[in-house]
C-alpha cells in the first residue's frame, strides 16, 4: 500500500466514523463496556492467581519423621525428600524446636507445656510448587521409609483451585460472548456507512477500483472505532480498578486481600485492550463488507 | 476490440434477455446500439462491464475474456472502458473537480497525474470554468458532460454509454452526441445505446439493431441492411 493511499484511507475512515456520530458513539460505548467487563474479569483472575501464588508460597505440608529416630538420621532424609517431584523446598524442624514453638503458642495451658521434648517428633516443613498436585505429592512423601505421617491442608487448597477454575471458565465464556457482541455492533455501524456510500462505491467499481481499495476505508473505520474504545476503556478501567482497590483496602472484613497495584498491570491492560479493540474493529468491518463487495 | 459470440443471457428469474447474440466492434469504431424496450441493450452493456456473466457464449473486451476472467482482473478490465449512464451518477456533495479527483484516486492515481489529467478532460468537454460548482448547480447536459469527462480520465480505449441523452432535451442531446463523436475522432471506440431515431439519423454511423435478444440489423443508418 502506498503512503498517500494509507493517508487517504485513514482520512476517509475517520470521515465515515464522524459522519455517523451517534452510531459510532453507540458502537464505541458497547465496545468499551465489553472491554471493561473483559478487563475486570481478567484483573480479578490476575489477583486470584497472585493470591494463589502467595498461598502456594505459604503452603507447607508437614512430614513427620518416625518416632524415636535420632536427629542425625532424620536430617539424612532431606535429600530424599527433595527428590520428590513438586517439592520446591524443605526445612528441617527438630523435636526441640517444635516443642518450643508449641509451648510458645499455648503459653498459658499447663496441659501442653508440660510435655517433654522426646514426645515430639522431628519433622520437615515441605514447600510445594503446585498445590493442585497436593494429593499425589503427599502419597509420594508417605512412601519414603522413615516418614510416618504427612499432613496437608488438602480441603483448603482444593477450594482455591475450584475458584480459580470456575473463574477461568466464566472469564473465557464471557469474553467470547462479548467479543461477538462487539463485532456485531461495529459491523452494523459500518454497514450503515456502506449503505450511505453505496453510490460512491458503485462509482468506484465502475471506474475500476479494486475491491481492496474500496474496502480499506471501512477497515480503517473499524480500526479507529476499536482503538478509540481501547483508549477510553483503558482510562475507565484504571479508575475503576483504583476505586475497587481502595474500597478493598478500607473494608475491615476483606482488607487481608492484597490487591496487585495497577502500576504493575497497566501495560497488560493497555496491550490487551489495544489488541482486543483492533480485533473487534477490524473483525467487525470485515464481516460488514464481506458480502456487499461481490462483483 | 469488443466481440460477443453466440451470447445467451438468462437472468436468475428465467428471463432470456439475449438469445445467441453475436457482435463485433473494431477499435476506433463509433456504433449505435438500438432496439425496442426490453430487447437486451442494457444487458449487452452489463455484460461488457462485467456486471453480469454470460450464460453461454463468449464475451471479449479489450483483450479480456469475460467468461473466464478472474475476479481480481475485473477492475483492470473496467479501466479500459469508460461508462456513461442516463442518470449521470455524480457524487452530489462533491464539486465537479472533486468528482474527477475521486474517480482518479479510486484507481490509485497520484496527485501529479490528477493535476494534469483533470483539467485536460474538463477542457475537452468544455467545462473548465465550472470545476468549482456542485452537480446540482449544473444543467442536465453539463452534468452529462462531467460524466463523460470522468469516463475519459483513465484514458480508456472504449467508451460505453447507456442512453446518455435519455434525460436531455433534443438540443442538449445533439451536443452530447457531437461530443462523443469528437472523442471518437481522437481515437476512442464508442458504443452508444439509444432509442432516439431522429438523433441517430443525424449521424452517418454504424447502427446495430436488437430485437428479442438478437441482432436483427447491422449497417449504416437506422434502417440499415438486415443482418444475415
Ligand atoms: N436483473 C434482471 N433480472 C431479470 N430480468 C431482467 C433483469 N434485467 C433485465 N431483465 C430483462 O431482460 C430483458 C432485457 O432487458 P434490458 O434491460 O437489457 O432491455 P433494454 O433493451 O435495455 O430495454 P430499455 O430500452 O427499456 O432500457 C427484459 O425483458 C428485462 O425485463
Ligand atoms: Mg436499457
Amino acid at each position: 500500500m502506498r503512503g498517500r493511499n494509507l493517508f487517504y484511507f485513514a482520512r476517509e475512515g475517520a470521515y465515515n466514523m464522524f459522519s455517523h456520530g451517534f452510531m459510532s458513539f453507540a458502537a464505541v460505548g458497547i465496545t468499551v463496556a465489553c472491554l471493561l467487563i473483559m478487563g475486570t474479569f481478567t484483573m480479578v483472575a490476575i489477583n486470584i492467581n497472585a493470591m494463589m501464588e502467595d498461598l502456594e508460597n505459604q503452603n507447607q505440608m508437614l512430614a513427620f519423621v518416625e518416632m524415636g529416630m535420632s536427629e542425625e538420621e532424620a536430617r539424612g532424609l532431606e535429600s530424599q525428600l527433595l527428590q520428590v517431584p513438586n517439592v520446591s523446598g524443605v526445612t528441617f524442624i527438630s523435636n526441640a524446636q517444635a516443642a518450643e514453638e508449641f509451648r510458645d503458642r499455648y503459653e498459658n495451658e499447663e496441659l501442653y507445656t508440660g510435655i517433654p521434648d522426646s514426645n515430639y517428633r522431628h519433622r520437615y516443613a515441605i514447600n510445594l510448587k503446585d498445590i493442585g498436585r497436593i494429593a499425589e505429592t503427599k502419597a509420594a512423601l508417605d512412601a519414603i521409609p522413615g516418614i510416618e505421617d504427612v499432613r496437608a491442608a488438602e480441603a483448603e487448597a482444593q477450594g482455591f483451585i475450584t475458584i480459580r477454575n470456575v473463574a477461568g471458565v466464566v472469564c473465557v465464556v464471557l469474553i467470547a460472548v462479548l467479543f461477538v457482541v462487539s463485532i456485531f455492533i461495529i459491523a452494523n455501524t459500518i454497514k450503515l456507512t456502506t449503505f450511505d456510500r453505496r453510490d460512491e462505491i458503485a462509482i468506484m467499481k465502475m471506474v475500476g477500483a479494486t475491491n481492496g481499495f474500496i474496502r480499506w476505508p471501512f477497515v480503517f473505520e473499524g480500526l479507529l472505532l476499536g482503538l478509540f474504545s481501547a483508549v477510553i476503556g483503558f482510562f475507565l478501567q484504571w479508575g475503576l480498578y483504583e476505586a475497587i482497590a481502595r474500597s478493598v483496602a478500607t473494608n475491615d472484613t476483606i482488607n487481608f486481600i492484597s490487591v496487585v497495584p495497577f502500576a504493575g498491570l497497566w501495560h497488560y491492560v493497555a496491550g490487551i485492550f489495544a489488541a482486543a479493540g483492533m480485533v473487534i474493529g477490524v473483525g467487525g468491518s470485515l464481516s460488514a463488507i464481506r458480502r456487499f463487495l461481490q462483483v | 476490440m469488443i466481440r460477443l459470440t453466440d451470447v445467451v443471457k438468462e437472468y436468475p428469474n428465467g428471463t432470456h434477455a439475449l438469445n445467441g447474440l453475436s457482435l463485433e466492434i473494431q477499435d476506433g469504431e463509433f456504433v449505435f446500439l438500438v432496439g425496442p424496450s426490453g430487447s437486451g441493450k442494457s444487458t449487452v452493456i452489463k455484460l461488457l462491464i462485467g456486471e453480469v456473466e454470460p450464460t453461454e457464449g463468449r464475451v471479449m473486451v479489450n483483450g479480456f475474456s469475460l467468461r473466464n476472467i478472474q475476479e481480481w482482473q475485473i477492475p483492470y478490465m473496467r479501466r479500459t472502458v469508460g461508462v456513461i449512464f442516463q442518470d449521470f451518477r455524480l457524487i452530489e456533495h462533491k464539486t465537479v473537480y472533486d468528482n474527477m479527483v475521486f474517480a482518479m484516486r479510486a484507481v490509485g492515481a497520484g496527485p501529479r497525474e490528477i493535476k494534469k489529467r483533470v483539467p485536460y478532460c474538463l477542457n475537452l468537454v468544455g467545462l473548465e470554468d465550472k470545476s468549482r460548482q456542485l452537480p446540482s448547480e449544473l444543467s442536465g447536459g453539463e452534468q452529462q458532460r462531467v460524466a463523460i469527462a470522468r469516463a475519459l480520465l483513465n484514458n480508456p480505449s472504449t467508451i460505453i454509454a447507456d442512453e446518455p441523452t435519455g434525460n436531455l432535451d433534443p438540443a442538449r442531446s445533439l451536443e452530447i452526441m457531437r461530443l462523443l463523436e469528437r472523442i471518437n475522432a481522437l481515437g476512442t471506440t464508442v458504443l452508444v445505446v439509444t432509442h432516439e431515431k431522429d438523433l441517430v439519423n443525424r449521424f452517418d454511423k454504424r447502427v446495430v439493431k436488437l430485437n428479442q435478444g438478437k441482432v436483427v440489423a447491422d449497417g449504416k443508418g437506422y434502417s440499415g441492411r438486415k443482418a444475415q
